[in-house]
């Protein structure tokens, strides 16, 4: 007898959707066995880090503001994962368009004005759509691997930064330390709610969702994309440009990351540093994942991935659970959502064993 | 869960809130005082942090059940360390210690946000009404150390592996350079910065890196032993870092500078239990023994260990400050006049390297 794996015809959509579920489920059994294990309360940790932030009202406005950056990149990435297009760099998307939002707040320092703040998020636009559009045109014009180039250059936009608010943009009243001038309230996205982190990137997020998810699926241009992605040939044949969709599904995703980037720059930020990236970019490809690269399932992955990061912390002071041992959470949850995916896309066949012929 | 980002749900949830403050965890008179830590790094550094934990445990252990301490590790230096601080506030810690000097714009954010709450800052110099800051003179220890490079060094030239270029790390870097030069007048200190205060993997590199330039001692303001594990393989001597790492390399382990943070502790937490706490800087040294010399390595010759006693004592007794002119930059210009002392000010200002120091 022997199992083998045989690719479904079509993947059932409950199946699709239930994955994601099933991998979180997973992930918490598997974090209490662990847990456990290493002598701490198993169960009780496992429930500060899932369950507790949700029941803690107090706690909402911080997975709201945790979950903006990563679903807002997540948005971008999964239209171009949908194309087959990798960019794995929205982390150094992210950075160049804080870098270009601050460079219009040091340019505009003790200028008072309402247009201050549009002109920053259309630089941070500006700036991630640049820094995306370089290994978009290598990959349209010279076919070179859009995965490698976006990541290295993530690594480029990290020294840009380093060397930026270590150098010309360094607070001349900071007493010699790496990090710019604080934003000004002309600068700085509006809070929303009195005593919280949350603000008005929060919401716009949320707008950025909705509207990705009506292009994606009720326009032509939506309709391009996913052809592009799961039929090449037919794209071709039906008038569709792979390089334009190429094009312009790294440019979107760029983008969308250097949005991200200013807004958690200015709002919780408040200024530039070299704190600044904390990998909400790759992130950020997790929460694509268990949203099944559809807008509105990005929307949630985002925020269960932010509930892990509240209630890890939750966790660190209940149960003094130590900090690795809950960024384990997190990397379960793709693994066992990759590993689960392999049973919704194939099925297990335990075949009888067939006497091999001699060889 | 998109519910959380309809406001009107939200402050109805934020007022239930303040409605049942701290559910599941009612106050009552007689509960033991909870006194929260945030770290920046892992408790596990065997540096830094490790100090600061050492510290809370000999404060949980003095008070016994009278208090309860909790800490938060790892916490990125920005709008986390805000979320850690605020959700430390809401379960009920009275007392909080933020260890690093990136969590200053938070903890001043959060300290003016809740007035009741007694916050401690490390490092930095933002105070309040309920905002206190606290640190150690470490360039104390930076003095004995470098008397000890200057005479154990062949090569004549200190590897320095460095966090940030922050007035606290030049002011180590200076020191170190003047107390080796006092005793080897031609000796050299090549500084290699990090930007960041925990990466073992790059802190080995650096070490790797400043062997290769020639440099036969190598310190560090960085917290992990990594650097010190690079010289225990090539046969160099070093120094640990904020706590004694000699059971990491006992041969390469001369001393160390260890950070004693119990005493500032139990006496901060005194006061808050007296209804005496007040706000201030404070700013402790070898002589209340914040700061101490961990013991010797029998490696080391005893008229080293003489000539290191010797930096000690005197400056325990008063007798010599570990800037004293004739200090000239490594520009040029005289900083201080023969006979001059450094005062506070100039030092926590500082941000220029005295003769001999290549960075």
């Amino acid at each position: 007898m022997r199992i083998r794996l045989e690719p479904r015809k079509a993947p059932s959509r409950l199946a699709l959707y239930g994955a994601p579920i099933m991998a979180i489920a997973l992930t918490m059994l598997a974090g209490m066995v662990l847990f456990t294990l290493m002598g701490f309360r198993g169960g009780a940790a496992v429930f500060e880090i899932f369950i507790e932030p949700l029941l803690e009202p107090q706690r909402w406005p911080d997975i709201a503001v945790k979950a903006s950056p990563l679903v807002m990149i997540a948005t971008g990435l999964a239209i171009g994962f949908r194309a087959n297009v990798w960019n794995i760099g929205a982390e150094g998307q992210y950075i160049v368009g804080a870098v270009a939002g601050t460079g219009v707040a040091l340019a505009t320092y003790e200028i008072e004005s309402a247009w201050i703040l549009p002109l920053m998020l259309l630089a941070s636009l500006l700036g991630g759509a640049v820094w995306a559009a370089i290994p978009a045109i290598l990959r349209v014009r010279l076919k070179v691997s859009e995965i490698l180039t976006s990541l290295m250059l993530t690594y480029v936009a990290l020294q840009l930064l380093y060397y930026l608010v270590r150098g010309p943009w360094r607070d001349p009243e900071g007493y010699n330390f790496p990090q710019t001038r604080m934003f000004s309230e002309a600068q700085t996205v509006p809070n929303l709610l009195e005593g919280t982190q949350l603000h008005w990137g929060v919401p716009l997020t949320f707008l950025v969702v909705l509207i990705t998810w009506f292009v994606m699926s009720r326009t032509l241009l939506g309709y391009q994309v996913k052809v592009v992605g799961l039929a090449p040939m037919a794209a071709r044949l039906g008038g569709f440009s792979e390089n334009r969709t190429v094009l312009m599904t790294m440019l979107v995703s760029g983008a969308l990351a250097g949005l991200a980037g200013m807004i958690e720059c200015s709002a919780t930020f408040g200024q530039l540093t070299p704190q600044f990236p904390v990998n909400y970019g790759f992130t950020a490809i997790i929460v694509a994942f268990l949203g099944r690269l559809h807008p509105v399932g990005v929307l949630i992955g985002g925020l269960a991935l932010a509930t892990s990061y509240i209630g890890a912390d939750i966790a660190q002071t209940a149960s003094a659970l130590p900090q690795a041992a809950t960024g384990l959470i997190q990397a379960m949850m793709l693994f066992f959502l990759l590993g689960v995916d392999i049973f919704v896309i194939n099925r297990i066949r335990i075949a009888p064993c067939v006497p091999r012929l001699a060889s | 869960m998109a519910v959380i980002l309809d406001r009107r749900t939200l402050l109805a949830g934020a007022g239930a809130s303040a409605a049942l403050p701290f559910l599941g965890a009612p106050a009552h008179a007689a509960d033991p005082l909870k006194v929260g830590f945030i770290y920046v790094g892992p408790v596990g550094d065997f540096g830094y942090t490790h100090a600061h934990d050492v510290a809370r445990k000999k404060t949980q252990d003095f008070y016994a059940d009278k208090i309860k301490t909790n800490y938060v590790e790892n916490v990125p230096e920005g709008p986390d360390a805000e979320r850690v601080l605020r959700q430390l506030a809401q379960e009920g810690n009275a007392l909080i210690f933020a260890t690093s000097f990136g969590f200053m714009n938070a903890t001043a954010k959060v300290a003016k946000a809740l007035p009741k709450v007694y916050f401690e800052h490390a490092t930095g110099y933002m105070r309040g009404p309920n905002l206190a800051t606290y640190n150690a003179r470490f360039y104390e220890g930076r003095a004995v150390i470098g008397t000890i490079a200057g005479m154990m060094s062949k090569t004549g030239v200190g590897g320095y592996v460095a966090s940030f270029p922050i007035p606290e790390v030049v002011m180590g870097i200076n020191c170190f350079t003047l107390a080796a030069r006092k005793v080897n007048p031609k000796f050299q200190t090549k500084v290699l910065w990090l930007s960041t205060w925990y990466d073992p993997a790059k802190e080995a590199d650096a070490a790797k890196a400043l062997a290769d330039q020639g440099a036969d001692i190598i310190t560090q303001h960085t917290d992990s032993p990594a650097p010190l594990q690079v010289c225990e393989q090539k046969g160099l001597y070093g120094f640990g870092q904020a706590s004694d790492m000699s059971s990491i390399a006992p041969k390469a382990h001369l001393t160390a500078i260890v950070d004693n943070w119990a005493p500032y502790y139990i006496g901060r937490v005194k006061a808050v239990m007296d209804g005496t706490w007040k706000t201030g800087d404070t700013w402790w040294g070898l002589k209340q023994d914040t700061v101490q010399i961990a013991p010797y390595n029998a490696a080391m010759p005893d008229n080293v260990k003489k000539a290191a006693d010797d930096v000690k004592n005197g400056i325990i007794a008063g007798t010599l400050h570990p800037v004293t002119g004739p200090v000239t930059d490594n520009k040029g210009t005289q900083r201080l006049k023969d006979g001059e002392k450094a005062n506070d000010e100039m030092l926590e200002k500082m941000d220029w390297y005295v003769e001999g120091v290549q960075s």
